[in-house]
C-alpha cells in the first residue's frame, strides 16, 4: 500500500477565497461572525418579545 | 402508509443508492475508498458535513425537543461558528499538508504511536456507541409505521445500512449525501407549510408565537450563569465551542468529509457554509416542534406519543385506572382548548384582562394534563418494563402519520431514511477507516496491496455496524436521543480535543506526557460526570483544559526527572 506522502506542496490558492466580495479568508471569517451575531440578536429579540 | 407513500419512499431511496453506485463505479483504490476522489466542490462538502451531523435523530427527535422544551436547545449550536473558523484556519491546512487518511495519524506524526492509538481508541469507543443511537432512530419510524417489533426492526434496518455503506465507501457517501439532503429539506419544508395550514383559521402567526411564548416555548436564549441549567447562552457558546471544535476537528466521521475536498479552499468554504447555515436550520426544526405543540392545543393529542405505550394502552382499555387517565386527560384538553379559544377572541377583540384570565386558566389546565400524563407513565412503567423512553422521539412521527396526506408521509419517511443512511454511512465508513489505518495497518499487517486494505476496511465497517446494532437494542433506555448523542460526545470529545490542542499549539510537550495526561483527564471527566449535576456542555471544556494543563505539568516533571538522570550519569 502506498503510504501518504509526508508533506504536500503548499496549495497555491490557499489565500484566495474565489468569492466575489470576500476576497480574503479573514473577511470570510468576519462575515461568519457577523451572521452569528445577527442570529443571536434576532433570537434574543424573539425571546424578549414573546416570553 | 398507502401505495403512493411506498412509491415515493422506495423510488427516492433506490434512486439515490443506484446513482451513488453508478457515480462511484470503478473506484477501487484505498485512497478513493477512504478519502473520496479528491475532486469534491465546496457545496457538496458543506452538504456532506451537514448530512453527517444531521442524522435521523436530528429530524425525528429535535422537533420533539422543541415540542417539550421549546427553542432553548438551539443554544447548543452557538459555539459552532467559532469552532468551524478555528478548524478552517488552523486544523484543516495542517491535515491537508500532511496528507493523512485519519486525524489520528497526525497524532502519531506529532507524538508517538501510543498517543495515536489512544486518540483513535477514544474515537472508536464514543462513535461506536453513538452509532447505535443513530441506528435506533429510523427503527422507531419503521416500528411505528409498520407496527413491527422494535428489536427486529433495529436488526434488519441496521443490516441494510451496513450493506449500503460497505458497498459505497467514502466517495459514495459524499456523492449521495447532497441528494439525501435535498430530500430531507423538501420533506421538512413540506411538513412546515402543511403544519401552518393546519393551524386554526383565526390563529395568525403572531398569535401562534404568543401562545407558544405563554407556554415558555419561545425562550430561545437564556443568559443565566447557573452551570446546572442545561441550555444557556454561556454553556452553548463556551462549552458548545469546545464540543463542536472536538466533533468537527477530531471526529474522523467529519474529518473524512472535508478531506475529500478538491483543495483547501473547497474544504474551508464547505465548513463556512455550515457555520452560517446550522443555527437557522436547527432553529427551523425546533420551531416545527413548537408549532406542533400549538397545533395539539387545538387538536386532541394522544395521551402518549410513544407507540409502545399507545399500543399497551389500547390493549388494556378495560383497566379502570388506565381508562381513567385517558378520560381525564381528554376532558382537561377539551377545557384547555375552550380557554384558548376564549383567549384568542379576547386578544383579537383587544380585551387584555379577559385574554390574560383565559390564558392563565389554560396554563393551569395544561399543567394538570401534564400531571395526568406523568402519573399514567409511572403507572405503565410499574407494570411494563419497556416504558422508559421519552415521548419526545415519537411526537413528530405521530403527527406525520396522523395528520399529513399520503405522498407527503412517504416523502417524510424517505427524509428520515435519507438522514439515517447519510449519517450512518459516514460514521461506519469512518469507524472502518480508523480501525484499518490506525490499528490494522501499523500493528497487524504493515505491507499489503490496496485491494487487501480495502477488503479489510469493508470487514471492519461491517463489524462496527454489528456493534452499533447491539448497542441500539438498548437505546430505548435513554432519556431523549438527540440529547443522548450529545451527552455521549461531551464525555469523550474534551480529551480528544485536548490531544489535538497540545499537538497544534504546545510544541514542548511530548508523547508520553500527553498520553498520561489524556488518560488522567478522561478518568477525571468520568468521575465528574457521575458526581456533578452541571450541564453536559461543560465537559468538553473541562476535559480539554485538564488534558492541556496536565500535559504541561507532566512534561515539566518528566523533563526534570530527565535532567536529574542526566546529571547522575
Amino acid at each position: 500500500m502506498k503510504r501518504p506522502t509526508a508533506v504536500k506542496s503548499v496549495e497555491p490558492e490557499a489565500d484566495d477565497t474565489g468569492l466575489p466580495w470576500l476576497r480574503t479568508w479573514k473577511g470570510v471569517y468576519v462575515a461568519v461572525i457577523i451572521s452569528f451575531v445577527l442570529w443571536v440578536t434576532m433570537l434574543v429579540a424573539l425571546t424578549d418579545f414573546f416570553s | 402508509m398507502s401505495a403512493l407513500d411506498f412509491v415515493v419512499l422506495i423510488g427516492s431511496m433506490l434512486g439515490i443508492a443506484i446513482y451513488g453506485i453508478w457515480r462511484t463505479r470503478g473506484r477501487r483504490g484505498l485512497n478513493t475508498y477512504l478519502k473520496g476522489d479528491g475532486r469534491t466542490a465546496w457545496f457538496a462538502i458543506g452538504l456532506s458535513v451537514m448530512a453527517t451531523q444531521a442524522s435521523a435523530i436530528t429530524f425525528l427527535s429535535t422537533p420533539g425537543q422543541g415540542y417539550l422544551g421549546g427553542l432553548g436547545f438551539v443554544q447548543i449550536y452557538f459555539g459552532m461558528p467559532i469552532a468551524l473558523i478555528i478548524i478552517a484556519a488552523v486544523f484543516l491546512p495542517i491535515f491537508r499538508r500532511l496528507n493523512v487518511y485519519t486525524a489520528y495519524e497526525f497524532l502519531g506524526w506529532r507524538f508517538d504511536r501510543k498517543t495515536r492509538l489512544l486518540g483513535a481508541s477514544l474515537f472508536l469507543l464514543q462513535r461506536g456507541l453513538g452509532a447505535g443511537l443513530t441506528i435506533y432512530a429510523p427503527s422507531i419510524v419503521l416500528a411505528t409505521v409498520f407496527g413491527w417489533p422494535l428489536n427486529l426492526t433495529i436488526i434488519s434496518s441496521g443490516l441494510v445500512v451496513i450493506i449500503y455503506t460497505v458497498m459505497g465507501g467514502s466517495s459514495a457517501v459524499t456523492v449521495t449525501q447532497k441528494y439525501q439532503m435535498a430530500i430531507i429539506f423538501a420533506g421538512m419544508v413540506t411538513a412546515f407549510c402543511l403544519l401552518l395550514e393546519k393551524l386554526p383559521a383565526g390563529l395568525t402567526f403572531p398569535d401562534t408565537l404568543a401562545l407558544a411564548g405563554g407556554f415558555q416555548k419561545i425562550k430561545a436564549v437564556n443568559f443565566s450563569t447557573n452551570v446546572q441549567e442545561r441550555y444557556t447562552f454561556w454553556s452553548g457558546f463556551i462549552g458548545g465551542t469546545f464540543l463542536m471544535l472536538a466533533y468537527f476537528g477530531t471526529d474522523q466521521s467529519q474529518v473524512q468529509r472535508y478531506f475529500s475536498g478538491a483543495s483547501l479552499r473547497e474544504g474551508r468554504l464547505g465548513l463556512m457554509f455550515n457555520a452560517v447555515c446550522k443555527i437557522p436550520m436547527q432553529f427551523c426544526i425546533l420551531l416545527l416542534g413548537v408549532l406542533i405543540f400549538v397545533f395539539y392545543q387545538f387538536e386532541r393529542p394522544p395521551l402518549f406519543f410513544n407507540a409502545t405505550l399507545r399500543h399497551y394502552l389500547a390493549e388494556h382499555r378495560s383497566d379502570p385506572q388506565l381508562h381513567g387517565y385517558e378520560t381525564d386527560f381528554n376532558s382537561i384538553h377539551t377545557q384547555t382548548n375552550r380557554q384558548l379559544e376564549d383567549w384568542l377572541k379576547a386578544r383579537h377583540g383587544g380585551d387584555r384582562s379577559a385574554a390574560t384570565a383565559a390564558f392563565t386558566a389554560a396554563l393551569t389546565l395544561h399543567q394538570q394534563g401534564e400531571k395526568i400524563r406523568e402519573a399514567a407513565t409511572k403507572t405503565l412503567a410499574a407494570v411494563n418494563s419497556g416504558t422508559t423512553a421519552n415521548d419526545a422521539d415519537y411526537v413528530f412521527i405521530t403527527f406525520i402519520l396522523q395528520q399529513l396526506p399520503h405522498g407527503v408521509i412517504g416523502l417524510l419517511v424517505a427524509a428520515f431514511f435519507a438522514a439515517a443512511l447519510s449519517s450512518k454511512a459516514a460514521e461506519l465508513n469512518a469507524l472502518g477507516s480508523c480501525t484499518t489505518v490506525d490499528f490494522y495497518r501499523p500493528i497487524i499487517q504493515r505491507d499489503a496491496t490496496d485491494t487487501h486494505f480495502v477488503a479489510v476496511s469493508k470487514w471492519f465497517t461491517a463489524f462496527w455496524g454489528l456493534v452499533a446494532i447491539g448497542f441500539a437494542l438498548y437505546a430505548h433506555l435513554v432519556e431523549n436521543l438527540i440529547q443522548a448523542v450529545n451527552i455521549l460526545g461531551s464525555i469523550f470529545y474534551g480529551v480528544m480535543l485536548g490531544l489535538f490542542v497540545v499537538a497544534f499549539f504546545i510544541r514542548r510537550v511530548g508523547g508520553t506526557a500527553v498520553f498520561w495526561a489524556a488518560l488522567l483527564s478522561q478518568t477525571l471527566v468520568f468521575v465528574l460526570y457521575f458526581n456533578l449535576t452541571i450541564s453536559y456542555l461543560w465537559y468538553p471544556l473541562i476535559g480539554c483544559a485538564a488534558c492541556v494543563i496536565l500535559s504541561v505539568l507532566l512534561q515539566t516533571f518528566l523533563h526534570d526527572v530527565g535532567e536529574i538522570k542526566k546529571s547522575q550519569t
